[in-house]
């Protein structure tokens, strides 16, 4: 059994209450930074802890934060990026509906470190039960001493809010964010200047998602370097998995990083295989936003090494045969999932939620969308299916912001995996988009 | 001959408008901008589940904008409804990982029972059918919201019938 850093407590009974957090450690990084360290200090454990931004960049947390501008007499902000929106991506809603007090005591320290008074918790607009929950939790905090005006008499004051979206999923990208959170329109903004430089109210600003947040407690408390010393390589610590689609036991696992996709998809410790008794045809690694891959590839790099829940391992043969971890949304397909159909269900996911500022992408979605769904409904012809890729390739790189990427990289890999698929749907399209039909092949390795 | 008159002006109740005062608070004084998006929400639970012109321009009003800054706003962001619902609203997820368990037969379920269309309301004004995007819930598919609440796993009639009941 892997150690649980983060999900310990996550099912005692009470936990979502100050009273029984605190009974079960809760709060104490809050008192070790606030008593003993210099913000600086905390910055440095987080920094050893080699901890990857859990939101889907994997950019080192310390990292960020030593980055962060330091303007004489300009307040700074740390905001929380609980807008979890990513297709298969669903761990921040369950860590902050069960462990809210989680999420504030990492809030609290974060903030210390980076001398911010006033933080904000921006959570998407669907989970207004959720936002209920962290403000119950938020008054218990400062009831008890750990918000407001001179914590603990250590002389640090800290406001902590949390901030409703109104459903875009663009607003997880942390400039449409904050945007957002300035009460605008969700239209990211052009990078760099990063957050850390000009980000809320063009103050300095960090915005990490929560389960990156939800890591300093313990990181502050154990230490940077014991941290680090769980998972492999550049991948410290543990991660927080997200598994749906086609599995016996889809959920949320906490896993250390390293433990073989094999093992994740059938052990009975975690997702306990595939269910109905069928097999694996392709699996969606790290949320809908990376690139699909067959079956034997995501058991076993081109190499034939066993692929590994790690960013490194993942990444392994870059877009070609490889994909990311992205934020932990593990989406598996048996073997009657219809690829074609499932390509263009995200590709409409992504027209849907471009913000539209940038004409690649606008237009670039909606003909990605357009082609698939002619292809899907058997009126596509061959000529349409090099044209997704080249579409794809012509949204890379020309946006303001990845989304435009990430409409556009899986529809790349899904043709390129899976190409006779797309082809069987032209030359047999009566056959291919009958109710419940399965493709008969297999997948192409590239 | 038919007289009208001009629909009253809607105002916040006693509560709603402390809870707004509470929530202005939360952001620097010269941005109170910010405070629109948890408005635009107190708005619509405040006023029938949808955010009516004259709602939007109350909004405004509050926060000392102009009038163009609310509609931006509220036409950007999908869950502000801009024409009136029904009492029930069903939000069904359709997204990749919601289809994969089910999320389509369920939406044709859903359109027999309650006798709305989606995107539409049924005939006796009682459900509204809107089909959403990925809820985070994905591992407990297929998912509907209504209101606050979430209602996962409806992978068989048994569940989709107790949720309505429940309404
Ligand atoms: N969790 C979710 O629901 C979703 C996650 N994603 C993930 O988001 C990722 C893309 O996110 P981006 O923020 O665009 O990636 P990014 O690589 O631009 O930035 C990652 C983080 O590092 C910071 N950063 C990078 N370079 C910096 C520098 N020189 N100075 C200061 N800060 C710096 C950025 O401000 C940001 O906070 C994708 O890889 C995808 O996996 C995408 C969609 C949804
Ligand atoms: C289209 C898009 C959507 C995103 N959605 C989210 C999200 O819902 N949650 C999140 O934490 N990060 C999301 N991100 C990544 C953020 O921009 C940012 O990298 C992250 O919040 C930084 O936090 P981290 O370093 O702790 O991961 C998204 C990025 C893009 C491009
Ligand atoms: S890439 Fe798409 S979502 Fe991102 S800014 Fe451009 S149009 Fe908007
Ligand atoms: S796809 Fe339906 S909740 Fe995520």
């Amino acid at each position: 059994m892997g150690r649980k850093l983060l999900t310990e407590h996550i099912n005692v009974e009470g936990i979502d209450t100050f009273e029984v957090y605190r009974k079960h450690g809760g709060y104490r990084s809050v008192e070790k930074a606030l008593k003993t360290m210099t913000p600086d200090e905390v910055v440095e454990e987080v920094k050893k802890s080699g901890l990857r931004g859990r939101g889907g960049a994997g950019f080192p947390t310390g990292m960020k934060w030593s980055f962060l501008a330091k303007p004489e007499g300009v307040p700074r902000y740390l905001v929380c990026n609980a807008d979890e929106s990513e297709p298969g991506t669903f761990k921040d809603r369950q860590l902050m509906s069960k462990l809210p007090h989680l999420l504030i005591e990492g809030m609290i320290t974060g903030s210390y470190a980076l001398g911010a008074r006033t933080s904000y918790i921006y959570i998407r607009g669907e989970l207004l039960y959720v936002l209920r929950i962290l403000e119950k939790a938020i008054a218990e905090a400062y009831a008890a001493g750990f918000l407001g005006e001179n914590i603990l008499g250590s002389g640090y004051s800290l406001d902590l809010h949390v901030h409703p979206g109104g459903g875009a999923y663009i607003c997880g990208e942390e400039t449409a964010l904050l945007e957002s959170l300035e009460g605008k329109r969700g239209n990211p903004r052009n990078k760099p200047p990063f957050p850390a430089v000009q980000g809320l109210y063009a103050r300095p600003t960090v915005v990490n998602n929560v389960e990156s947040i939800a890591a300093v407690p313990v990181i502050v408390n154990e230490g940077g370097d014991e941290y680090a010393k769980i998972g492999i390589g550049k991948s410290t610590g543990t991660k927080l998995i997200s598994a749906c689609g086609h599995l016996n036991k889809p959920g949320i696992y906490e896993i250390e990083l390293g433990v073989p996709v094999e093992e994740f998809i059938y052990s009975d410790e975690y997702c306990g295989g595939i269910w109905k008794g069928r097999e694996l045809k392709a699996v969606v690694a790290g949320g809908s936003s990376v690139p699909i891959l067959p079956n034997e590839l995501i058991l076993k790099t081109a190499a034939g090494e066993p692929r590994l829940m790690t960013y490194e391992s993942l990444s392994d043969g870059g877009f070609v045969t490889g994909t990311m971890l992205g934020s932990g949304g593990f989406i598996a397909m048996d073997e009657t999932t219809c690829i074609v159909r499932n390509t263009w269900n995200f590709s409409r996911f992504y027209h849907h939620e471009s913000c539209g500022q940038c004409s690649p992408c606008r237009e670039g979605t909606g003909w990605l969308e357009k082609v698939l769904h002619r292809l899907e409904h058997g009126h596509g012809s061959l000529h349409d299916i090099d044209l997704l890729v080249s579409v794809a390739k012509q949204i890379e790189g020309n946006t303001i912001c990845p989304l435009g990427e990430a409409a556009a990289w899986p529809v790349a890999a899904a043709v390129r995996h899976f190409r006779d698929e797309f082809e069987w749907h032209v030359k047999h399209p009566q056959e291919a988009t009958r109710p419940g039909a399965v493709y008969p092949g297999k997948a192409v390795l590239a | 001959m038919e007289v009208t008159t001009a629909p009253a002006k809607p105002q916040f109740s006693a509560a709603a408008q402390a809870e707004i005062q509470r929530i202005i608070k939360r952001y620097p004084e010269d941005r109170k901008k910010s405070a629109l998006l948890p408005l635009l929400h107190i708005a619509q639970a405040e006023f029938g589940g949808w955010v009516s012109p004259e709602v939007q321009d109350l909004v405004a009003e509050t926060l000392g904008l102009k009038p163009i800054e609310v509609y931006e706003v509220s036409s950007f962001y999908t869950m502000f409804n801009l024409k009136p619902v029904g009492k029930h609203v069903l939000e069904i997820c359709r997204t990749g990982p919601c289809m994969l368990r089910g999320s389509d037969e369920l939406t044709e379920n859903l359109e027999r029972i309650t006798g709305a269309k989606v995107g539409e309301t049924s005939p006796d004004g009682m459900f509204t059918i809107k089909m959403v995007e990925c809820l985070a819930a994905c591992g407990f598919a297929p998912v509907v919201q209504v209101r606050e609440k979430y209602y996962e796993s409806l992978e068989t009639p048994e569940a989709v019938d107790a949720m309505l009941t429940e309404l």
